[in-house]
């Protein structure tokens, strides 16, 4: 999927035209190609397909919230999965409990998520490198817990079965392709809203505070008020992508948001790149495809395959696929210019 | 007698930007050779060409053999000790910790080459169960050339010794050094932003600037010329 | 007050065995910067070594011994080979090599040794001494533990390349430039870390049972003890595992059952972080800039 690549080209003052049209307009066509090849995609896959590119796009949306805060901010975080676990109960239990229609669930969800991320992130204030991976990872491993004890309002063991989603009618959609194309839709504007934040004021502030904390705050950055909101930005993109999938996959239950959850983020984030946005859609893909892959070529060791991948990708791109050929590309482009030019 | 060390069109690069552009340097046996000139010309990145801390092009020779492409361990396994800017102290460790790992490349017991040292800088034996980390700047930079030293280096590399240190120090290092200089034959290679100073005390001077050497020769030729005083030496 | 006294020994020996662990992290963690996510699973594999090699006819001593070698060997060609192509890459790169090698490891041994759950032998005898305060085999294995950190401490202290290692560790360009191989440093530093987390695998073995999930949960609290005691603090890594160990126990038995044994043990772990953010005994890292 080449579609978040033309979102973020790294160095903007690279190139500022190419074949007669500027950088912005050439981005809009490479997006809007993008957004009509994967709307069009569910229709010439089979149903699990498609509910797997679903899942690849929801992952995305998960790691993108992790890149914004692991990538863009520098807070690490071995906790994810319980904000994608926040999400998907608070969708199951606004509509088991109280028969609120789907699609308006992933709103509170993403607030009740961003609220938790919030409140986590001041006394995460205090931590730092290491000791911050162990206070996000013991939430990762307290997640299962606190939703097998609360069984009042989570089912506990058993979890929540919830109604299978009916698209509307008229549509001429099936539950698989009409899931698609609404998580298509999430997915796009999350795009559009990380980018504004990471281009913007916000995202700059964020990378200063990363890179160098104390310069940032001597230039008069808040440093605590941007590093949580950091986290409570990070949790809600997280947590609207653990509602999809409660959404999607019509069932929560205790056991799916443990800390394999949450490594499986930083994996998928990491190889994707972890300070891109598009990276995310490389996540994504490997959190829903290696695992299988690597099931279909080996029964005795699947995960020692999945292991040796995360090796490899590590040694080939160490900045994460988007992240290692992204300057690439740059220079390509600033070449290509100036091939251009010089033949003018 | 052939240089102990030559620069032959020594190029280096901090990623792809290039910092030297083709340095010519030559130190005698046994002599003294400085590098001046302002901040950023190149001549810290110079020494740390030499002991394989940047990547580089053209010829270094040591002794006559080319040392061009050797990791850093390897240049000091060869007989170069390295002051680097900054001292390079291991803070976390003692004095005579810190001196005993200047030895690591020669003596299984450095016993001798410590209590030469002890001889030469007093304080230090005072301080030696001391972390070094707490050692004021000029007893860290004496224990850095201390250490240094314990290498028995046939080449010593001072990265500007008299850094923040306050003149009667600043002294009694060079003392030493001059010392040591004339007892043991060790050959140095000086980076000095203070110039007159080192114009005193080196044979041969090269002025660097943006990368290049903009003009060379005996140090009483180069603090006698009054244009170069002028226009690089400031006085 | 019988049975506090028995749980706090048996904790100290368990937390014998966290230290161990939390060591093993935190020298490669002084050296690199990189939390080994993988010291667990390693250890685990030695682990299965010494057992292949005990069920071979070996006397359990000369199989620890070893299997010891071995792991020295092995940790060290880890190094080297897997670890040394991501070592000027960002450290989560390697993070995620860790964890890579982690899930290699515990499949391999699950694919070799299946999942069955196997005994392991104890080389000391079952027998409860000091009025049963303590079992021998918990008074054996902190002795083993402590003779091990004697052996580590004058190996630092008193060797020369006890020293190199250490100044390697804290500033290997200085290292360098006085003819240190810091990368061969680097790889020794892995090799002593597998070799101390073989030694708690083996010690733990009889306890735990030995199967592929062995050390999963040892990993973490090793992780939590380095951290309480100060990431950057070898003794701290040692008497955090022990605070650990003898907390877990007390928890466990006075408080709640084990199921949420391991969460209450973070939170103890984490509220002390919140007043001491670098750990016990670590230092708060000056930034200069």
């Amino acid at each position: 999927m080449s579609k978040g690549f033309a979102v973020v080209v790294p160095d903007r003052a690279a190139v500022s035209q190419y074949a007669g049209l500027s950088v912005g307009a050439w981005r809009w066509i490479g997006a809007l190609i993008a957004v009509a090849l994967a709307a069009a995609l569910p229709f010439t896959v089979s149903n699990y397909h498609v509910f797997e590119l679903t899942m690849v796009m929801i992952y995305a949306i998960a790691v993108l919230g992790l890149n914004i805060l692991t990538g863009f901010n520098g807070q690490i975080s071995l906790g994810h999965g319980a904000f994608f676990a926040a999400g998907a109960y608070t969708t199951a239990i606004l509509m088991q409990r109280y028969g609120v229609p789907y699609w308006a669930t992933v709103l509170p969800a993403g607030l009740i998520s961003f609220v938790l991320g919030v409140l986590f992130g001041l006394p995460a204030l205090r931590f730092e490198g290491p000791y911050l991976a162990l206070v996000t990872l013991s939430m990762a491993l307290a997640t299962p817990q606190l939703l097998k004890y609360f069984d009042n309002w989570t089912g506990g063991v058993q979890g929540i079965n919830l109604a299978k989603v009916v698209p509307p009618p008229g549509l001429g959609l099936d539950h698989d392709r009409w899931l698609y194309l609404l998580v298509l839709v999430v997915l796009i504007v999350a795009i559009r809203v990380a980018a504004n934040i990471l281009h913007g004021r916000t995202g700059r502030a964020l990378v200063a505070i990363r890179d160098h904390p104390i310069a940032a705050a001597a230039m008069g950055i808040n440093n605590a008020r941007y590093k949580t909101l950091a986290f409570g930005i990070s949790t809600l993109f997280t947590g609207v992508a653990g509602s999809l999938a409660a959404i999607v996959v019509s069932y929560v239950s205790p056991e799916g948001y443990g800390m394999f959850l949450s490594i499986a983020f930083l994996v998928g984030s990491t190889i994707g790149g972890i300070a891109t946005i598009s990276g995310a859609l490389v996540g994504g893909l490997f959190i829903e495809f290696v695992p299988n892959f690597a099931n279909d070529i080996s029964d005795a060791a699947p995960a020692a395959l999945y292991g040796l991948a995360m090796l490899l990708f590590m040694y080939a791109m160490p900045l994460g696929v988007v992240g290692s050929l992204a300057p690439l590309f740059t220079r390509w482009l600033r070449q290509a210019r100036a091939r251009g030019s010089g033949r003018n | 007698m052939a240089p102990i060390l030559e620069l032959r069109g020594l190029k280096a690069f901090y990623g792809q930007s290039q910092v030297l552009h083709g340095i010519d340097i030559a130190v005698e046996q046994g002599g003294m050779a400085v590098l001046l000139g302002a901040n950023g010309a190149g001549k810290t990145t110079t020494l740390r060409a030499i002991c394989g801390m940047v990547r580089s092009e053209g010829e270094i020779l040591f002794g006559g053999q080319p040392i061009g492409q050797r990791t850093s361990e390897k240049v000091a396994g060869l007989g170069v000790a390295h002051v680097p800017e900054g001292r390079g102290t291991f803070v976390g460790l003692t004095v005579e910790e810190n001196l005993r790992l200047g030895a690591y490349t020669r003596a299984r017991n450095p016993h001798d080459g410590l209590q030469r040292m002890y001889g030469y800088f007093p304080i230090l034996a005072e301080r030696r169960r001391q972390q070094a980390g707490s050692l004021s700047g000029g007893e860290q930079q004496m224990l850095a050339i201390a250490r240094a030293l314990m290498m028995a280096p046939r080449l010593l590399v001072l990265d500007e010794p008299s850094f923040g240190l306050a003149p009667r120090i600043v002294e009694d290092i060079f003392t030493i050094v001059e010392r040591i200089r004339r007892e043991d034959g060790v050959s140095v290679l000086l980076v000095e932003q203070n110039a007159s100073l080192a114009l005193e005390l080196a044979d041969y001077a090269y002025l660097i600037q943006t990368g290049s050497v903009v003009a060379s020769g005996t140090a009483k030729a180069l603090s006698d010329d009054p244009q170069i005083r002028r226009s690089y030496l400031g006085y | 007050m019988h049975q506090f006294l028995q749980q706090v020994f048996s904790g100290l020996a368990v937390g014998a065995v966290y230290g161990s662990v939390a060591l093993a992290l935190v020298m490669i963690y002084r050296a690199t910067d990189l939390i080994n996510f993988a010291q667990g699973e390693m250890a685990m594999f030695s682990t299965y070594i010494a057992w292949t090699l005990v069920n071979a006819g070996l006397p359990f001593w000369a199989a620890f011994v070893l299997t010891l070698a071995i792991s020295f060997l092995g940790g060290m060609t880890l190094e080297r080979i897997v670890i040394r192509p991501v070592e000027n890459a960002p450290v989560l790169a390697a993070v995620i090599v860790t964890i890579g090698l982690a899930l290699i490891f515990n499949s391999l041994a699950g694919w070799i040794y299946t999942y069955t759950v196997q005994e392991f032998p104890s080389p000391f005898p079952d027998r409860p001494i000091l009025g049963a305060l303590i079992t021998t085999n918990d008074l054996g294995v902190i002795i083993v533990t402590l003779l091990m950190l004697l052996l580590l401490f004058l190996f630092f202290r008193f060797t020369s390349t006890g020293l190199a290692m250490r100044a390697a560790a804290q500033n290997p360009v200085s290292a360098r430039l006085c003819g240190i191989p810091v990368g061969r440093m680097l790889a020794i530093g892995w090799g002593l870390a597998a070799a101390i987390g073989a030694t708690a695998g083996i010690m733990v073995a009889p306890v735990l049972f030995l199967d592929p999930y062995m050390m999963g949960g040892v990993l973490l609290y090793a992780f939590a003890s380095a951290l309480l005691g100060g990431i950057g603090s070898p003794v701290g890594a040692v008497v955090g595992g022990l605070i650990v160990g003898v907390t877990e126990n007390l928890v466990g038995t006075y408080l709640i059952a084990s199921q949420l044994k391991l969460t209450v043990a973070l939170v103890l772990i984490i509220l002390v972080l919140v007043f001491k953010p670098h750990g016990l005994l670590g230092t708060g890292i000056v930034q200069r800039v």
